[in-house]
């Protein structure tokens, strides 16, 4: 005799009522924890944002310690100074510059008509001012993004890496103390003031990095396609930029 | 009679060791080669395809008598799925640094072998406190082979355990490394999790002859 689970109509009814009962389950589970899980993602733009202008909680040579989320809202407010958004010619403030989604705005600026909007972060400690440019780019398996704080001649002041998916132990540690800080005092530009970028890439016979001109900084063994991908992260999103140092220094 | 019988120890001891889902039963193979490359990864990991096998099967047994046959697999995919979404979001909104970690291997969870083999081998004929069990075993035995070969994975490859390093300082080459030696980057490459697993499996059966099949 058939089973009543064999039947056509109740297989059915069952996968019906599975995918109702399942949906239903993870839209609200989703619904209730989203405003949780927006203000998670909004600390920590903040707390990475003043890690690179170096605000952190760092003690041992190979920490990366953010600063405390119970404190990061009041350090945000205290550290940086100004927000803006650079559109074309177009400069405005705008106190949730930060907020601004890098992934839609590449995406966007692909369309033809549309000019992309460039959040940078203005930040004051000990009397000296860093400006802080958030990046996106590739690297092996997915999305890597940073923050980058320069000064007013576009050297690098501090940074912060991080990436959704690159190998562990091999591209994930592009953000280990030991690749980041290889990027202070780095120049952006080259000896003549025209735009370079920096090169991340093997063999430049200077493993320690205590050449801070030559705008190449030491890869990671085995992870070539990452140091690739941060290579050409820094080059395209900083070259964005230049117009606005150019200008800054002008005055 | 104690809370766990006989049995019900016999259920949590086997996959530890001469029904290990990874080394034995073969299941699970490709996310042990994933994420073996550091210790610390292996182990969160194992504890969340821990809870989440050992929930999947509670509920699948509990559903064992009404699940049309016909769509048992999607039934067990959904409820993987399903519980790991719900485990991602949880830990976004109140672990969020552990989330991080955790980011790639999420996805991995839903397509680990082990989950469906033991949905489908085990929860589906047996009643839930015993499915529980079972898949706690299981996946304790998998943590074990994970551990196993992330320690080896992470201390050749990268001279550190946990992160820190414990041979010395590869860059400033003190330590063991003023003695020459030098990390094999190969090892955190997924071909080596696989030559290292070859090697557990290995000394398993050579210890226990039981395990070794008959060449016919």
């Amino acid at each position: 005799m058939e089973k009543r689970t064999d039947k056509n109509s109740y297989t059915l009814l069952f996968a019906i009522a599975m995918s109702v009962i399942v949906g239903t389950v993870l839209a609200f589970t989703a619904q209730v924890l989203k405003s949780k899980i927006d203000e998670n993602r909004r600390m920590e733009k903040q707390q990475n944002i003043l890690y690179a202008m170096g605000v952190n909680e760092n003690t041992g040579e190979n920490d990366v310690v953010m600063i405390p989320t119970n404190k990061v809202s009041d350090a945000f407010k205290k550290y940086i100074v100004k927000q803006i958004v650079i559109q074309g010619d177009k400069i405005t403030d705008n106190d949730k510059a930060y907020l601004i989604d890098l992934k839609t705005e590449q995406e966007s600026a692909k369309k033809a008509g549309y000019q992309r909007r460039l959040p940078l972060f203005i930040g004051k400690k000990d009397g000296k001012t860093y400006y802080i440019v958030p990046v996106r780019g590739k690297g092996l398996w997915d999305a890597i993004w940073g923050y980058v704080a320069l000064d007013n001649n576009m050297v690098v002041q501090g940074a912060f890496f991080d990436h959704k998916g690159e190998t562990p132990g091999l591209g994930a540690n592009i953000t280990q103390r030991y690749f980041v800080d290889d990027f202070k005092g780095e120049h952006v530009l080259d000896k003549n003031g025209n735009f370079k970028g920096i090169t991340v890439l093997k063999g430049n016979n200077d493993p320690l990095n205590k050449d801070k001109n030559d705008n190449e900084i030491d890869a990671l063994a085995g992870a070539t396609i990452t140091s690739n991908g941060v290579t050409s992260m820094l080059k395209n999103e900083l070259k964005l930029y230049e117009p606005y140092f150019k200008n800054l220094n002008k005055k | 009679m104690g809370l766990l019988t006989k049995k019900d120890i016999a259920l949590i001891k086997d996959p530890l060791f001469d029904n290990n889902p990874i080394t034995v039963q073969v299941l699970g193979i490709c996310s042990a080669l994933a994420i073996t490359a550091k210790l610390e990864a292996a182990i969160v990991m194992a504890i969340s395809v821990m809870f989440v096998l050992a929930l999947g099967n509670v509920i699948i047994s509990l559903m064992r008598n009404i699940i049309p046959s016909k769509i048992r697999i999607i039934v067990q995919l959904v409820v993987a799925a399903a519980l790991v979404i719900i485990v991602d979001l949880v830990l976004k909104a109140y672990a969020y640094n552990l989330s991080k970690t955790l980011s790639v291997f999420v996805g991995l969870i839903i397509t680990n072998c082990i989950i469906m083999g033991r949905f489908e081998a085990f929860a589906l004929a047996n009643t839930p406190w015993k499915s529980f069990l079972d898949g706690i075993g299981n996946a304790a035995g998998y943590g074990i082979i994970l551990v196993i070969v992330a320690f080896f994975r992470e201390l050749l490859g990268t001279g550190a355990l946990f992160g820190h390093q414990v041979l010395g300082d590869p860059i400033k080459k003190t330590g063991l490394y003023a003695l020459g030696y030098e990390n094999n980057g190969f090892m955190l490459l997924a071909p080596m999790a696989l030559i290292v697993l070859g090697i557990v499996i290995w000394v398993q059966r050579s210890k226990n002859p039981k395990l070794i099949e008959e060449n016919k």
